[in-house]
């Protein structure tokens, strides 16, 4: 081997810090060598990936030295158009001064006129407080495009929810069903967790449209429809509960199953759970706890968790004031009743032989092979348990799921199998991740009224929330929103994650009113994150008759050069995550595993790049200098000298102890959780491989929904503030008090406006129910008979990566997949060029011909397809002319349905993008027609501070000076 | 395969100095047992060795051009207990200078000249050889790996020599001429035999990889849908010719067509008339047909790696 | 004798490329000397690699199967691209088996990778010599790492796992047993190279249910009373005969 290539002189170091190629957030050890980055491995000793690490990850490198990065703030040229992508650079102080002038106008007069909402980042805690400390509403991160229905289906449903929240138990399960996953979250441990667990023998069935991916190496891959999902988990519960496969002593003991229900038609309360009107050791300002179980052995209504009561979970009763009562279980029954197998097959195009197995797979699994862990505890209710026993049938479920206007009831639907199976928190089913469970749903609220908008006054309450009945929503006298974005309204009141994928149309509309400047960070939303992205750039760019901008000032802040700077007014450039100190916070996602709750670290290792600037440093330097009260101290000076120092010394009030990091808390590290600020904390971290991991008496890991020992620990580390039990919602009483709302009656004072109370009433269903997605309601599906939705490839993430030498070469375009039977019965074949059209456009891009998909879907890889010269590329890259984006397709707004009302293409619950509604028709491009793919844009020029030229090759050595 | 001109050029212009040089001899040695007629001094085999090195010299020139690093070609000799490569890399000069000589003691009149000669048709025998087998040698590229491709490059290069040798010989004189041209027409026609037999054989060729064996996986439906990369490697641009199948039945019927009968019927007919400028023209056309033969050569092998590299997405 | 292989298995892997590009991450600034990229922001980039992973499918909806195929050297028992070698830069190490250029010696002819049925030797445009998987060498034996870190990067950094590395001429390593254990295989065997990296199919976890198994004692919908035992008043022989 030759020696000639190396640099001379080898100054060597080893850092540890933690990856952000994607949202994992992995340990990794970063190798220097006379300062640049050699190589980055996986630390072994981290506990989420334990020493691996993906293809991204491995290619941090080519991130840190692409040259499409941004390295000075940028003002747009006086004159220039949005979207133009003409700036001139400026200095941080013109810029701050710019942010601090303008922001200071609008937070003494109108705070909502101020909207900050951020991409996939990992500060929302940060991002969070400083809206708040604005005193604007208007705040929201990425969650609402995302997967906020898992999030929210999960959540009001068993207290927790997949990826960060909690997850499946690989190590302990024996049957694995992943729906509607690809390859995405929980992208490292999830890997390394299915590879162990089919390594130990164990089954894994995938169900998906597409056989990509973690699907590749299922035993059993189940194809199904897309936005079905929700027909096949009520055939499964049909058929569990019919077959009388279900835990029944779980259902009995930890889920609402045996609470009766009020059937009284002319009762205020019809349809909520009745009470015994006694107190209970666990009530508190929130919640009760005296529900009525009927206890089949006194045959008598007695209040729940009784001493020797067992409740019968079906039947029918009366009380003896003559209230019908049914038990919440006989609901659900009798709702699955019709949802047969053989009714599934119609919609979701699966066999119902193959419906009935998995159902009988899934029971007997759990029924014949439990788990019995030697490990004594006791529950809420007081009854000491001499072992955790668990059901080996583990679940994963993400967007394939969640990005429907179906998917709240789908994901409730897949709440309650797993249920019905007792899988959760127990071993090998379902497992929690601090700080999670949380009581259904969470304490935290939004306010419910405007008034807790003043100007130069703190928001008051938090800018997102969990609304437990109507009167949490976010609404004004007159039923109408409150946020830019319409979250917590009675148009989308559980919209918990906000709905970031309609603030720009809003405020292009001023629906419900005109803001003044929107603050965008990292998020691609002139591109890949939008929907209807070419009308959204159009608004980005629209002016009103006197000429100003509809939404007049534009900042983003990114570190490349993505298709969403070209449309800023102030352009901020961004650190790369090697640049930078960052928090995985427990106020926000942190990195917890089952065993107990996880923080974790970014500390920089190489220093930033030009003039970048971490956003966090941006937000601290402006809290400063809008005086936000929580960042100045009484004499109005600044109290933090920089984010570090904010991180050591924040408390979420003073002297509470709680503040960003749970470790190495107190003066000198000795507390966790709570405790005072410790000034060495980020030294600690730093020699702790960035993270810290308290690992949960054994007896406090498991059945956390009940387990008192749990909540006592839980409650005397303020993970929570009450202790009380958290039992499973089968049947939610939240969306009955919603739907009584929408009916005229119930206890809450807020009513939803005339032409929602439909709405509200079809879709506050308390037990789940199937319907076709919205979009697909209203499409002519003879004209448009396929179903068209992305995957996301595992050596990119998102729009990320096309700046990446190295991972662009594995995916520098896309093409569309379909089945080979689909393309062949329309004459299409491999590689020709086809046009997707759907009701609100078209694109032309290459097919691919696959056996591998479902017959009537089509996919393509998600966000490779870019505009021209966006991050950076040249402008006849494989990105622009032949990769394409599915966004095109896609709808933000469902048609007009004639009621007046203007509704987001989104669930009518949460407000979660239905990214995956949308129906297609393919036919293919005429022979004469270029081949290039369309619709394309004028090529955006290099902004200043980007690498003037490309390089026309490159060879990368760490440590010879040549990529700085 | 993805044919590189330079090696087309090395094995065609160097297989025409051999085939020249073999004429040369036969000349000589033919003229020794009086079958043919001898030559006056030694200006006409110094002149036709001058020309075959030329070839020999241009040839290895162009190979320069196939090397990442020319400049440590000399290394290349290291392995000739192994390698038919390196055993031509060192036979290649070995033959060049025995022509070399060969020319230089006709010239300069010494004696010992068909001794010499003899070692130099040795020589030229193994470099047809050595040249032949390191296609030949390749045993899963299944379209060369056979004695035919060894034959072909034997009969090919002495025919094409033969043909030059003929005109060499209307030029210089010498009272040859007839005997070149008559043994070019042979050896063309032999070649013809030996080409089309590889031509007829290598359609017959069931390749013994296939994707299930590539990829170890038994079933009848397997396709390639992602190579892994999308703009291009080493290995898309190494081993496949890019062109399409009508290209290669194109350039398979114009050589033929343009090496074997076209160059005969010349040959006849600038013997018939006695014409040098046939002559000419009978080796230009040759020569252009054995480029065609040389680039369909390499363009039909197919690489058993290209199983590996069917498809992007 | 020694020799080191890696076994991959098909089994578990997702094909997400991270052995792809840990290995170009290792090795770019390694002792192997850069791998370079040509076009790396322009239109059709390619670039220097030692390992790529490929996808296949397999059979015809909906009985398909997706296959991730990683492959990179085999470093074959008998390679057929080192005796073809004219300088010698191309040569298999007797104490370890690993199949290596000598990045000084080789002069760029391509012969090797014309000789190599597998298409894993890679010329780097711009260093001008033949480039392939070093088994990462100048990791395996660096005494400075700690003794289980001692591995390829792509070893190390595989999520599934799905690469295992050591010496498949010792019957008690890792990788003989997963060869000998789970049917582990060579590629293109017709040509009789040897391959030292292997290759584990894909297996399959089924589960089987008896009728039976769905009726049982403790049927919970008896508890409530959904699996009654007929009426008393009912029809029975009783009512019919008297035998």
């Amino acid at each position: 081997m030759s020696a000639v290539l190396q640099p001379a002189a080898e100054r060597t170091e080893t850092k540890n810090t933690t990856c952000y190629m994607c949202a994992c957030r992995c340990g990794i050890r970063v190798h220097l060598r006379n300062g640049e980055v050699r190589y980055i491995e996986g630390n072994p000793d981290h506990p989420l990936n334990k020493g691996v690490i993906c293809a991204k990850g491995a290619s941090g490198i080519m991130k840190q030295y692409s040259p499409a990065r941004l390295t000075r703030p940028l003002k747009r040229k006086q004159g220039a158009q949005r979207g133009a992508a003409e700036f001139e650079a400026i200095t941080w102080d013109e810029a701050f001064a710019v942010m601090e002038e303008r922001l200071a106008k609008i937070r003494a007069t109108d705070p909502k006129k101020f909207a900050l909402f951020t991409g996939r980042d990992q500060m929302q805690a940060l991002t969070g407080l400083f809206a708040r400390q604005f005193g604007t509403p208007n705040y929201a991160a990425h969650g609402g495009f995302c997967s906020v229905n898992m999030a929210a289906g999960m959540i009001y449903t068993i207290g927790g929810s997949f990826w960060e929240f909690g997850g499946p138990d690989l190590e302990r399960a024996k049957l694995f069903v992943m729906i509607g996953t690809a390859e995405d979250h929980h992208s490292n441990p999830l890997k390394i967790a299915i590879s162990k667990f089919k390594r130990q023998g164990g089954r894994f069935i995938s169900v998906n449209p597409v056989r990509t991916g973690y699907s590749a190496i299922a035993d059993e891959w189940v194809p199904i429809r897309p936005g079905t999902d929700g027909a096949l988990l009520l055939a499964l519960c049909h058929e569990i509960i019919h077959t009388g496969l279900y835990d029944r002593e779980f259902l009995a003991r930890y889920t609402n199953a045996g609470y009766l229900i009020n059937l009284d038609e002319k009762s205020e309360d019809y349809g909520l759970p009745l009470r015994a009107g006694e107190p209970t050791r666990h009530d508190n300002p929130h919640y009760h706890h005296d529900q009525l179980w009927w206890d089949r052995i006194s045959n008598q209504p007695l209040i729940n968790h009784a001493p020797g009561a067992d409740p019968s979970l079906l039947g029918e009763f009366g009380l003896p004031d003559g209230t019908p009562v049914k038990p919440a279980f006989q609901l659900l029954m009798e709702r699955v009743k019709d949802y047969t197998p053989e009714w599934a097959e119609g919609i979701t195009g699966i066999p119902v032989a193959t419906i009935r197995r998995l159902a009988h797979e899934m029971g007997v699994t759990a029924r014949d092979q439990k788990i019995e862990l030697p490990i004594a505890w006791t529950d809420s209710w007081g009854k000491e348990h001499e072992s955790v026993t668990g059901n080996p049938v583990a679940f994963h479920a993400m967007r394939g799921l969640a990005a429907h206007s179906n998917g709240f009831h789908t994901i409730r639907a897949l709440a309650i199998l797993m249920s019905l199976l007792g899988t959760i928190d127990r071993p090998g089913g379902f497992r929690h991740k601090a700080p999670f469970p949380r009581a259904i749903p969470p304490l935290a609220k939004s306010p419910n009224s405007p008034d807790a908008i003043k100007p130069n006054t703190p928001l008051g309450g938090l800018a997102l929330g969990w609304p437990a009945q109507p009167d949490d929503l976010f609404v004004d006298d007159a039923g109408k929103a409150v946020r830019i974005d319409k979250a917590f309204s009675w148009e989308y009141p559980l919209a918990v994650h906000g709905l970031m994928h309609n603030v720009i149309t809003n405020a292009w509309r001023g629906d419900p009113y005109h803001i003044d400047t929107l603050m965008i960070f990292m998020a691609n939303m002139a591109w890949n994150s939008t929907m209807n992205t070419v009308e959204v750039r159009r608004m980005l760019n629209d002016r009103d008759e006197t000429g100003e901008y509809k939404i007049p000032f534009l900042i983003v802040c990114d570190a490349f050069q993505s298709e969403m700077t070209a449309f800023a007014d102030l352009v901020l450039p961004d650190t790369t995550y090697l640049e930078r100190h960052d928090v995985m916070s427990m106020l926000d996602r942190p990195i917890s595993e089952f065993d107990g709750p996880v923080d974790s670290v970014r500390i920089p290792v190489v220093p930033p790049k030009g003039e970048c600037k971490p956003f966090q440093e941006v937000l601290i330097e402006l809290a400063g200098r809008l005086k936000f009260p929580a960042f100045v101290n009484a004499d109005g000076t600044r109290k933090f000298r920089d984010y570090p120092d904010f991180i050591v010394n924040y408390e979420t009030e003073p002297g509470s102890g709680i503040g960003f990091l749970a470790g190495w808390r107190g003066k000198s590290g000795e507390k966790f959780m709570q405790g005072a600020p410790n000034p060495r904390q980020w030294e600690m971290y730093a020699n702790n491989n960035c993270v810290f991991h308290y690992r949960l008496p054994r007896s406090y890991q498991y059945m956390r929904n009940w387990n008192q020992g749990y909540h006592e620990w839980a409650q005397r580390t303020r993970l929570r503030r009450y202790a009380d039990p958290i039992v499973i919602q089968l049947y939610s009483e939240v969306l009955q008090k919603f739907r009584l709302a929408a009916q005229g009656r119930g206890g809450s004072k807020k009513r939803p406006p005339e032409h929602l109370r439909a709405r509200i009433e079809t879709y506050f269903d308390p037990l789940p129910f199937y319907y076709a997605p919205l979009e697909v309601q209203v499409t002519d599906t003879n004209t448009y008979p396929l179903s068209a939705i992305t995957q996301r490839p595992m050596a990119m993430y998102h729009s990320w990566d096309s700046q990446n030498s190295w991972l662009r070469q594995i995916h520098s375009h896309n093409y569309l997949f379909l089945n080979s039977k689909t393309a062949t019965s329309q004459g299409i074949a491999d590689d020709d060029w086809i046009w997707v059209e759907s009701m609100h456009g078209r694109v032309r891009c290459m097919c691919r011909l696959s056996e591998a998909v479902e017959p009537g879907t089509v996919w393509t890889w998600n966000a490779i397809g870019k505009a021209r010269g966006a991050w950076h590329l040249a402008p006849d890259a494989n990105e622009s002319s032949q990769g394409f984006l599915l966004n095109h397709l896609i709808a933000d707004e469902l048609p007009a349905d004639g009621s007046g009302g203007r509704f987001s293409n989104s669930d009518p619950v949460t407000g979660q993008a239905g990214w995956y509604d949308v129906r297609v028709r393919i036919y293919k491009a005429a022979a004469d027609e270029a081949q290039e793919s369309w619709p394309q844009f004028d090529a955006m020029k290099p902004l200043p501070g980007t690498s003037a030229a490309r390089r026309l090759w490159q060879a990368f050595v760490a440590g010879k000076g040549e990529f700085k | 395969m993805h044919p590189a001109f330079s090696v087309i050029f090395l094995t065609t212009l160097i297989g025409v100095g051999q085939g020249l040089f073999l004429a040369l001899y036969v000349a000589e040695a033919g003229a020794l047992f009086e079958l043919l007629p001898a030559q006056e001094g030694g200006g006409f085999f110094a002149a036709g060795s001058a020309l075959a090195l030329g070839f020999l010299a241009v040839g290895l020139f162009a190979s320069f051009f196939h090397l990442g690093h020319p400049e440590r070609a000399w290394r290349s000799a290291a392995m000739w207990r192994t390698s038919w490569l390196s055993r031509e890399v060192i036979v290649l000069p070995g033959f060049m200078a025995a022509v070399f000589a060969y020319g230089l003691a006709h010239y300069l009149g010494f004696g010992g000249t068909l001794m010499l000669g003899g070692l130099g048709v040795l020589l030229c025998l193994g470099l047809f050889i050595c040249t032949g087998m390191i296609y030949a040698c390749l045993r899963f590229l299944q379209e060369w790996a056979t004695p035919l491709t060894v034959v072909n490059f034997i009969l090919l290069g002495c025919a094409s020599g033969f043909t030059f040798a003929a005109a060499f010989a209307a030029v210089a004189g010498g009272g040859v001429t007839l005997v070149f041209g008559e043994w070019a027409v042979v050896l063309a026609l032999a070649a013809m035999c030996t080409r089309v037999a590889a031509l007829v054989r290598n359609r017959r060729i069931k390749p013994k990889s296939s994707l299930q064996t590539a990829i170890g996986v038994k079933h009848p439906r397997i396709a390639q849908k992602a190579q892994g990369f999308m703009g291009g490697s080493f290995n898309t641009r190494e081993f496949f010719h890019g062109r399409q199948p009508s290209v290669l039945r194109l350039v398979k019927w114009t050589f033929l067509v343009l090496a074997f009968p076209v160059p005969v019927a010349l040959l006849l007919a600038a013997m018939a008339l006695n014409s040098q400028p046939f002559f000419m023209l009978a080796f230009a056309v040759q020569y252009c047909g054995l480029v065609a033969e040389r680039w369909f050569f390499f363009a039909q092998a197919n690489h058993p790696q290209n199983l590996y590299y069917q498809a992007i997405s | 004798m020694t020799q080191l292989a890696l076994v991959i298995d098909l089994n578990v892997c997702v094909g997400c490329h991270a052995c792809v590009t840990s290995c170009k991450e290792w090795n770019t600034s390694g002792a192997a000397g850069f791998m370079s990229d040509d076009n790396p922001y322009d239109r059709d980039p390619t670039g220097t690699f030692f390992n790529r992973v490929q996808t296949f499918e397999v059979g015809e909806y909906p009985d398909t199967q997706t296959v991730h195929f990683p492959k990179s050297c085999l470093h074959c028992e008998d390679p057929p691209c080192v005796p073809v070698c004219p300088t010698g830069a191309s040569y298999k190490r007797p104490e370890d088996g690993i199949v290596l250029v000598d990045y000084d010696k080789c002069i760029g002819c391509k012969y090797c990778a014309w000789a190599c049925p597998y298409g894993v030797r890679e010329i780097d445009e711009h260093q001008k010599v033949m480039k392939k998987c070093t088994l990462c060498v100048d990791r395996i034996y660096d005494e400075k790492l700690p003794q289980d870190e001692r591995k390829p990067a792509c070893v190390q950094a595989c999520p599934t796992n799905a690469r295992l590395y050591g010496d498949i001429h010792d019957p008690e390593s890792v990788v003989s047993k997963a060869i000998r254990d789970n049917g582990g295989y060579q590629l293109m065997p017709e040509w009789g190279t040897q391959p030292a990296n292997h290759y584990l199919p894909r297996r399959k976890t089924e589960m089987r249910i008896h009728k039976d198994e769905l009726e049982r004692a403790d049927n919970p919908l008896k508890i409530d009373g959904l699996l009654p035992k007929p009426g008393v008043k009912e029809p029975a022989l009783d009512d019919v005969t008297s035998w």
